[in-house]
């Protein structure tokens, strides 16, 4: 589904990404940890497009496709989905239009008939209920006024409406309570099938309880520095970064 | 369809300039040398056939014009108009057509082509007419047009309709010959001839425009608007508009503009009289898409035009909503004088500019009668190299017990080469009157269109949609069938200003 291979981007002459490979199979979930400024998130945007980063090295493949090649827009509409660490907000954006405009410009993309004013309604109302979100969220603007955890939320939720092929969490646990904890691995494992693949990236072994990653990699100062089975994120979970990162320095 | 789908669909099948009504009509027309003095507006009201107090009228206005100065207060740079190269009278050489039947059909197949056929659809073939682009009220049914073509107002529609419930629709060169003791007692009360500049110019030599009067208790059965087109070259248009809303009369009135796209700088100097009486309402809309010049700022229309009403009766309301996105200059201050005790005006503003554009807009609110209450709205969206500018005056007399404004003043900025600019002048001369004034400035950040463009909304989409929840509260002001247009107009004014 996506093979990245030695990929190296920088922002403002600073290089963050120092040569990633990676590859995540159709149909499983792989978890990236590291500590904070590592380039999780980085990795996130370049896969996602940011114009932000300039790509300096390497390659990414998207089911085939050269994903670096393609707008931000066309890589979501090839279906790619990024749940932003930091949702932007969009004053005087009613949620649900921006959904259904993306939706449809997602759907003409794939050459899928538009959904029309009340068929979209039906269906972000089924997710949105499925997310125990509340029911005005869909009438305000596009995360105005939301707390940080019904930001996070709505971004499980845009995940649900345009059910991606491959979905980059980017700390989409942060900051949220047990229970909305549940209901955000809920939305992920609602969409896993052979053809979905997620890369999660996290810091903590709660969320992975729940989604049990097929491969946890640890990504340190740019690069993955360790790679393993579920116990990895246990392992740090316990012992922290320091050794992990260390032995790889 | 959502309005941003629609947008992308229009943008896509725009040309690479962008303005899609810039085509040119070939007609033969009765055109008048350059140059402007007395026996120009002389030749004026001959043409028109006019009584010999309008000629006095144009000619005491002439005579105050040739007086004054050009303003040069406002926030726009232009090199100097020459009055004298510009034709001040360009009409179709046709006769005037007594029915629809005798409009020239070069004239009916330009207003098809603009999206305006100017037919009196039957209310079941309205939905045939769908098609219309950034204009006006085609097709649809229930909207009586005037149709003004540089200097001669070419056609209006459902006129008997209207007359039926008393209601005189018509253009102003005719309702000075049916209803001359309605014009005579009402034009110039409003913007006095020598008012401004700009104004005084007008009264001079104003070709055509629009005459409306709603009798004492009627609510107008339809939307009336006018629609109005410079063709000719060099030619200047001056049109005059006058609303009279009687005791508990009501009317929604929306004009629109349209011009061909040309190298050189085109004037238009209008002038809009509204009267509203006791209890009376006027709901006046404007969707402004002159032909606002090219990438580099070479031609488009300079836009100079006093808009004005008296709130006289008492709880009268004026409301104007104006979508401004055309226009090379646009210097254009609705304003209402709130004279009848409980009076209301509001203004309601989008003026959008990119490029090189340049607006300086906004309103004036002079509080006169007890408890009047004004509002204002103004969103200023300014993008390539682009200056925007909000204007306004609250101005509370001393007799203005219990008056109440609020100003509300947005402006949001499209990348970092435009500037926007908000000149808020307040004057309370009564203790019991209270002035809010609230002004924001916001960007479109990188941040937010990436978003988007990741949830698959191309750029233009993602623009059009910020750019329309920022003017939402301006938008939902307009007739419904003319706030789907105007949000299409704003993605296309855009076109080009991000990337
Ligand atoms: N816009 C930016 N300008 C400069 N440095 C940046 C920018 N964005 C991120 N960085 C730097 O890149 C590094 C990686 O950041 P990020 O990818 O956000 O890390 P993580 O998500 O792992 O915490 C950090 O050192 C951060 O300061
Ligand atoms: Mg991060």
């Amino acid at each position: 589904m996506l093979s990245v291979n030695n990929l190296a981007a920088r922002i403002d002459e600073k290089e963050i990404l120092r040569g990633i490979s990676l590859d995540v199979p159709a149909g499983q979930v792989h978890a990236i940890m590291g500590p904070n400024g590592s380039g999780k998130s980085t990795l996130g945007y370049v896969l996602a497009g940011h114009e932000g980063y300039e790509v300096t090295g390497g390659s990414v493949t998207f089911g085939g496709a050269d994903l670096l090649a393609m707008e931000p827009e066309e890589r979501a509409a090839a279906g790619l989905f990024l749940a932003f660490q930091a949702p932007l907000e969009l004053p005087g954006v009613n949620n649900a239009n921006f959904l259904r405009t993306a939706l449809n410009a997602v759907r003409r993309a794939r050459g899928e008939a538009e959904l029309d004013a009340v068929g979209f309604l039906r269906l972000a109302r089924t997710e949105s209920k499925r997310l125990h979100m509340p029911d005005d969220m869909l009438k305000r603007n596009v995360n105005v006024g939301f707390s940080g955890g019904e930001k996070k939320r709505n971004e499980v939720l845009q995940m649900a409406i345009l059910r991606p092929k491959l979905a980059v969490l980017d700390e989409t646990d942060s900051g949220l309570d047990i229970d909305a904890l549940r209901i955000v691995a809920d939305g992920v494992n609602a969409l896993r099938s052979p053809e979905f693949s997620a890369l999660v990236i996290t810091h903590h072994q709660r969320l992975l309880d729940h989604l049990v990653p097929d491969r946890v990699h640890v990504l340190s100062r740019g690069r993955i520095v360790r790679s393993g089975g579920p116990e990895l994120a246990r392992e740090l979970e316990a012992n922290g970064y320091a050794g992990v990162v260390a032995d790889a320095a | 369809m959502p309005a941003a789908t629609e947008t992308i669909d229009t943008v896509q099948s725009l040309t690479q300039s962008g303005y899609k009504w810039g085509f040119e009509t070939d007609i033969e027309m009765d055109i008048a040398p350059k140059g402007l003095t007395a026996d120009t507006v002389r030749m004026i009201s001959a043409k028109k056939e006019e009584p010999e107090w309008l000629l006095d009228w144009r000619l005491a206005a002439f005579a105050a014009w040739e007086a004054m100065v050009e303003p040069n207060w406002a926030k726009v740079g232009y090199p100097k108009i020459d009055y004298q190269d510009i034709h001040y009278y360009a009409a179709p050489k046709r006769p005037a057509p007594k029915s629809l039947d005798d409009v020239d059909p070069e004239l009916l197949a330009m207003y098809e082509k603009l999206g305006i056929p100017l037919k009196e659809r039957a209310a079941l073939a309205g939905v045939e007419g769908a098609g219309m682009e950034g204009v006006i009220g085609s097709g649809n049914p229930n909207i009586a047009i005037d149709a003004v073509f540089d200097s001669v107002s070419v056609a209006t529609t459902f006129r008997e309709t209207l007359a039926k419930s008393g209601v005189i629709f018509c253009p102003i060169s005719e309702a000075v010959r049916e209803h001359p003791e309605l014009v005579r007692k009402y034009l110039g009360t409003v913007v006095p001839v020598s008012d401004n500049y700009f104004a005084a110019l007008n009264s001079a030599v104003f070709t055509d425009g629009s005459f409306v009067y709603i009798p004492k208790g009627v609510r107008c059965p339809m939307e009336l608007s006018t629609y109005f087109r410079i063709n000719a070259k060099n030619s200047g248009q001056f049109e005059r508009t006058l609303i009279i809303a009687d005791d508990g009369a009501q009317v929604s009135y929306l004009e629109g503009c349209t011009a061909p796209m040309r190298d050189e700088n085109q004037l238009h100097a209008a002038v809009v009289e509204l009267v509203a009486f006791d209890d009376a309402q006027i709901k006046y809309s404007t969707v402004q898409n002159w032909y606002p010049g090219d990438a580099n700022g070479r031609g488009g229309i300079y836009n100079f035009v006093t808009k004005r009403a008296a709130c006289r009766g008492a709880r009268s309301k004026v409301s104007w909503t104006q979508v401004e996105t055309g226009s090379a200059i646009t210097w254009k201050y609705p304003s209402c004088v709130l004279q009848g005790e409980g009076s209301v005006g509001e203004f309601y503003s989008v003026a959008v500019t990119n490029n090189r554009q340049q607006a300086d807009t906004g309103t004036k609110m002079i509080h006169i009668g007890k408890n009047t209450r004004s509002t204002i709205v103004s969103k200023g969206i300014s993008a390539g190299r682009s200056d925007n500018t909000y204007r306004g005056l609250v101005r509370i007399l001393p007799k203005a017990s219990g008056a109440r404004n609020h100003t509300q003043c947005d402006s949001l900025l499209i990348g970092d080469q435009c500037g926007a600019h908000t000149v808020p002048y307040i004057e309370s001369r009564n203790p019991t009157a209270k002035v809010e004034h609230e002004a924001t400035t916001s960007k479109i950040a990188d941040d937010q269109l990436f978003y988007c463009r990741s949830r698959g909304l191309s750029e233009e989409d993602a623009v059009g949609l910020i750019v329309n929840g920022f003017c939402k509260e301006v938008l939902k002001e307009l007739p419904m069938e003319f706030a789907v247009e105007a949000q299409k107009l704003l993605a296309v004014s855009l076109e080009g200003s991000v990337g």
